[in-house]
């Protein structure tokens, strides 16, 4: 099997430049790295829900959402642990097809939170070919600066799920301190889509 | 199994959904084969197979964000595979429907049921989740219709355990 590239890009400016406008989604975070990452960029002034736990939960979030939102683009940015605690998530997506779904995995090939730990990405597990052996069409490796725009472009189609393997280095996530009040962060996320409590 | 003379599987479907509850995730079991199916078959709903029954957290915590009504059909044993994932339900104070066939409850002849079925409500009570039993044909209604009002109206979160005294225990 190819070798997979060196991790370059630093994920301050990679996840930016992958989500361009927050505002064109309906956002849901995995805990840690990518909560700072979505939070940092959206200042949480637009419609997103960040976690700050229940690892292994954000695909699956993010896919219910879809379901109840057709007529909405959701985006999924979770980390490559988080992704791989809910792994099956990307068969039930693959079987239903969302297609207003996309997953951006900011994949730092570490438990970055706890101490950076070597994770599996970091040993050869390939997620891109897990996304597509899930059924997963639209799927984008990006360990590259200009394979930025193209990723940015992937998660905007709206042709099926989309799943951006986004390959960063070791270098933190912008400091940026999150609302934890998840019922206050549920309740924003609600009267923000739909007008209503 | 013969067709029970209350036809509660079909009774249960149909509250669920003049309770408005558009989304139906659920891994498969016998005792929730009509629901499955009659989710597959309406077109106003959406019936969604999962990996593994914590997928249903998710799914359910989602729903809601989108503002539409879900629940999550597993067997007792899936109980326990949801028990940390349910974090997010407590945190952020979803509603949560749970209908939860029981094994290893009533009569159950496969020993490998009982660790998880005798631990399930304690393990749902162990994460703020409401108890409620059913045992009777009579019962499914009115206790769906009290879980359905006491998620959605009030934000707790709800399992209704389909005992089997009510969906019958295989020979095994």
């Amino acid at each position: 099997m190819e070798q997979a590239s060196p991790r370059v890009l630093d994920r301050k400016h990679a996840v930016p430049k992958i989500i361009g406008d927050p505002n064109d989604f309906l956002i849901i975070s995995g805990l840690a790295g990518t909560g700072k990452d979505v939070g940092h960029l959206s200042q949480e002034a637009g419609i997103q829900f960040l976690m700050t736990g229940a690892m292994g939960a954000a695909c699956m979030t993010g896919f219910g959402l879809a379901l109840a939102q057709p007529e909405r683009r959701v985006l999924v940015v979770t980390g490559d642990a988080e992704l791989l605690m809910g792994v099956g998530a990307l068969a039930t997506i693959g079987a239903e097809q969302p297609s207003n779904l996309a997953i951006v995995c900011v994949d730092n090939g570490h438990n970055g939170e706890t101490g950076y730990q070597p994770s599996h990405t970091n040993k050869g597990v390939d997620l891109e070919m897990i996304a597509r052996g899930a059924g997963i069409q639209i799927t984008r490796t990006v360990s590259t600066e200009d394979q930025l725009d193209d990723a940015s472009r992937a998660i905007r189609e709206g042709n099926g799920p989309a799943f951006i393997w986004a390959r960063v280095n070791t270098d933190p996530p912008p400091v940026y301190k999150r609302n934890l009040d998840a019922v206050e962060c549920k309740l924003l996320f609600r009267r923000r889509l739909l007008g209503q409590q | 199994m013969s067709e029970p003379a209350v036809d509660w599987p079909n009774q249960l479907y149909d509250c669920l959904r003049a309770h408005e509850v558009t989304i139906f995730g659920h891994v498969p079991d016998a005792g929730h084969k009509v629901l499955i199916n009659r989710a597959y078959a309406d077109p106003a709903a959406q019936s969604i197979g999962l990996t593994i029954e914590s997928e249903g957290i998710g799914l359910l915590a989602g729903a809601h964000l989108g503002g539409q009504r879900a629940v999550l059909a597993m067997q007792s044993s899936g109980v326990g595979n949801c028990i940390n994932l349910l974090s997010l339900i407590q945190i952020a104070q979803f509603p949560f429907v749970a209908l939860v066939s029981m094994r290893g409850d009533f009569g159950e002849q496969n020993a490998w049921q009982y660790p998880m079925g005798q631990a399930t409500e304690a393990t749902l009570q162990a994460m703020n989740v409401r108890c409620y039993w059913v045992h009777q044909p009579d019962d499914v209604v009115p206790t769906v219709t009290a879980a359905v009002n006491a998620a959605y109206a009030a934000n707790q979160a709800t399992a209704v355990l389909l005992s089997q005294k009510l969906i019958g225990a295989k020979p095994f």
